[in-house]
């Protein structure tokens, strides 16, 4: 058990390269897209965009296997788009129509899709954290090699049972990845004024839980941290930790004003630190792509992002009928 | 001057218990802090240890005894200087009769076996739960609950119960008792004390397809989980548009035990009932904590299930069937009346048929309905007697505000307003957190005393 930076590496080969920058710009333009919508009043309530937090959700992706679970908070559009689940049906849930995942009754928070193993979507902070070591349970339970990534932020790394879980999860070997997506910002409240200790990836150790900290821009050692990660788990050595860090360039929500930080230190990450432009930076120079051809994926995305929008528009709105379903399932 | 060792309370309802075994014989001095016997309760065997120094004189209840009253002499500790003798000036202790004896049949059970035992009242109308002439078995409710979870565990490898103390301790009360042996550490989980962690744990779980048991040591300790309950459990199926059910079970002791304070005397019924999504259910005989546990566990949505302690330990006719289910959403009426409809559930249903045996006798013909489940609540039933009896007094334990009582009255002013003689009225615990002296939690909880003025006051006697 050890608790330690990763070693930075990138052994990613072009193809790789290639399906990491389709897949984190295809959540920025969703996300944009969103965040357009949201202004045009098509999306309402709370919206929380992941734009500047790709890297992670792919990077993990990529060490994922088949049957492996995943479970997430409210800013959840990123990891349905990189699980697979379709731009089309998470743009009408947003929107609140018929065509949705959770047909319109789920929202930004609130989707769900058994079919990837996406176990939502949830939007009390802390509260997925054992809801995925219970999926970890289910799995350990049957005897398989699945595990299960349960994302949650820096601020609910504060939250007590967050703690109670470590402890189960380590005590009976849970193949359970905590994965805290630390973009630095509890809501408003940054993390030197809410965290005692910053080093949230050693949070484990009390528990014999191993941790390690990940840089969350680099999408290639997010990836190879999550295979280092999942090798753990699926040798059955129950917990691990991710702390990967991160940024996020939107506000907290939608209706966020964003007084707790100033422009620049946004500005800043964009230019230094981005993730995309990191990619294609990779792609460019190691001349595994062209600018050409990195335009003829911006175009594909664009697509798949207009036709999720102009499906989501199209889609009606639940029937009033819908109000009185799926309180119960059929005992 | 010799002193009289009685027999001691070991828990907070215990009332009677068993004299297992004697560890020190007449003529044995003891020392503070020996071992002087083993006494078994309803829930756990427990050493007995002496508190005073002296000499064993005499015992006056021999090994084996069953149903000893706690405060009854069972042994005469003599002190330095006195002798053997000196018993006998004393006057004689009100020793039971040694041996075996049967189980004192407490007074709920006369009324437990159904409708049919109280004189003059006619068998009830309404459907049974077995079929006639299915053989009975004594059973308490604790044996009861026990089963089905055994039951239920045997017939899918996907039913697990977890909770604090539930495997090698075999339960704080007792109901898993022999789980752990049966279905081995696997499938019979001891957790830390970490209510909401373990709470969403076995969500988690459900979700993932199996089918927990998550038991409450008591229902108090579930506020630190309700979160979980309701916000992940219960709303789950409807936010994601029906994919993804959560097929779980969260029981336990729920209600005022005895003697145990504001913080573990609190009655939930209302407000699990309140929320969409889950299922309540509130037994109070052996055969439907069996029954309903049982669909509870096969049920693909959260159930509550509420429990009590005082009622752990009490024996009702349970139908020996291979399979016996009770299905949710259907009352149980225990007995047919024409003058008045009590309703209640759970440990209500003491007050309620006490004060209908007792109305009896005066003359006024109380018609017992047990809920059974609160959500979904049986509207029919209680609608149909009040439009016969015209009179309603309901009966709960819990805080009187948004009780389950309020939602009956309210129901049948909107559903029976033209049937009613006489406003419901409800009998509740008091508006107070439950004091500990005796006699003041008395006066929180609700009474047969009140249920009996409620019923006189509504037929206008």
């Amino acid at each position: 058990m050890a608790t330690r930076k990763s070693a930075k590496k990138s052994n990613a080969s072009a193809d790789e390269l290639k399906q990491f920058y389709y897949d984190m710009l295809l959540i920025r333009r969703f996300e944009e897209k969103a965040g357009q919508l949201y202004g045009m009043g098509l999306i309402g309530g709370f919206c929380h965009l992941y734009i500047g937090q790709e890297a992670v959700v792919v990077g993990l992706e990529a060490a994922a296997k088949d049957g492996d679970k995943r479970i997430t908070t409210y800013r959840d559009h990123g990891h349905m788009l990189a699980c697979g689940m379709d731009p089309n049906g998470v743009m009408a849930e947003l929107a609140g129509r018929e065509g949705g995942y959770s047909r319109g009754k789920g929202g930004s928070m609130h989707m769900f899709s058994k079919d990837k193993h996406f176990y939502g979507g949830h939007g009390i902070v802390g509260a997925n954290v054992p809801l995925g070591a219970g999926l970890a349970f289910s799995d350990k339970y049957r005897g398989n090699d699945n595990v299960t990534f349960t994302y949650f932020g820096d601020g609910a790394a504060n939250q007590g049972q967050v703690y109670e879980t470590f402890n189960m999860a380590a005590l009976w070997q849970l193949p359970v990845i905590f994965v805290i997506e630390n973009n630095h910002y509890a809501m408003g409240t940054a993390q030197k004024r809410s965290t005692s200790s910053p080093d949230i990836y050693t949070r484990g150790e009390a528990f014999g839980i191993p941790g390690e900290a990940v840089d969350g821009m680099r999408v290639e050692e997010v990836k190879a941290a999550g295979e280092k990660a999942t090798a753990h788990c699926r040798a059955g050595k129950g917990p691990y930790i991710l702390e990967v860090k991160t940024y996020r360039y939107r506000g907290h929500s939608m209706s966020d004003p964003a007084k707790y930080r100033t422009r620049e230190e946004v500005q800043k990450m964009r230019d230094e630190k981005d993730a995309i432009e990191h990619v294609r930076e990779l792609l460019l120079k190691g001349k595994h792509a062209s600018e050409a051809d990195l335009k003829t994926i911006d175009k594909d995305i664009k697509s798949i992002v207009n036709t999720a929008a102009e499906f989501a528009k199209d889609s009606p709105e639940p029937a009033p009928a819908e109000l009185w379903t799926d309180i119960y399932a059929d005992a | 001057m010799p002193t009289e060792i009685l027999m001691p309370a070991l828990s907070p309802t215990m009332e009677e218990g068993t004299l297992a075994k004697w560890l020190v014989k007449e003529g044995d001095s003891v020392a503070s802090g020996d071992i002087m016997a083993e006494i078994e309760t309803d829930k756990a065997t427990m050493e007995f240890e002496a508190v005073d120094e002296g000499t064993i004189g005499k015992i006056l209840v021999p090994d084996g005894t069953e149903g000893v009253k706690v405060n009854t002499p069972i042994a005469v500790l003599l002190e330095e200087g006195e002798s053997a003798d000196d018993i006998a000036s004393e006057a004689p202790a009100p020793a039971p009769e040694p041996g075996p004896q049967p189980i004192k049949a407490p007074a709920e059970a006369k009324t437990a076996t159904g409708p049919a035992s109280s004189a003059g009242q006619v068998p009830p109308a309404v459907e049974p739960d077995w079929p006639e002439g299915t053989e009975m078995e004594m059973q308490t409710v604790r044996e009861a609950l026990n089963a089905a979870m055994a039951e239920e565990m045997r017939r899918s490898e996907d039913v697990f119960i977890m909770g604090e103390e539930v495997a090698e301790y075999q339960g704080a009360y007792k109901i898993t008792q022999n789980l752990l042996e049966e279905f081995s550490a696997k499938r019979v989980i001891d957790t830390p004390i970490t209510e909401h962690g373990f709470a969403g744990i076995g969500v988690g779980a459900a979700l993932g397809g199996l089918r927990p048991i998550v038991e409450f040591m008591t229902w108090n300790f579930a506020m630190q989980a309700i979160d979980q309950i309701i916000n992940s459990a219960a709303k789950t199926l409807y936010m994601s548009g029906g994919q993804m059910g959560c097929p779980i079970v969260f029981r336990g002791p729920n209600g005022a035990a005895a003697r145990v304070g504001a913080q573990h005397s609190q009655d939930y019924a209302a407000w699990y009932a309140q929320v969409p999504g889950l299922k309540v259910v509130m037994p109070y005989s052996a055969s439907d904590a069996k029954g309903l546990l049982k669909s509870a566990i096969r049920d693909p949505n959260p159930v509550i299930f509420l429990e009590n302690e005082i009622l752990y330990g009490k024996s009702f006719e349970v139908p020996k069937l291979d399979d016996f289910t009770v299905p949710f959403g259907k009352a149980r009426v225990w007995r047919e009346g024409s003058d008045v409809t009590i309703v209640s559930f759970g440990i209500g249903m003491t007050y309620a048929l006490e004060a209908a045996d007792r109305l009896a006798d005066e003359g006024i013909s109380a018609e017992v309905i047990d809920l059974r489940t609160l959500r979904p609540l049986d509207y029919d039933t209680v609608l149909a007697s009040v439009m016969k009896t015209n009179r309603c007094v309901t009966v709960e334990e819990g805080w009187p505000v948004a009780s389950i009582s309020n939602h009956l009255s309210a129901t049948i002013m909107e559903r029976a307003f033209d049937y009613l003689d006489a406003p419901v009225i409800n009998c509740t615990g008091k508006d107070v957190p439950m004091p500990y002296a005796a006699n003041l939690e008395k006066l929180a909880l609700v009474t047969t005393d009140e249920v009996i003025n409620a019923v006189k006051q509504v037929t206008y006697r």
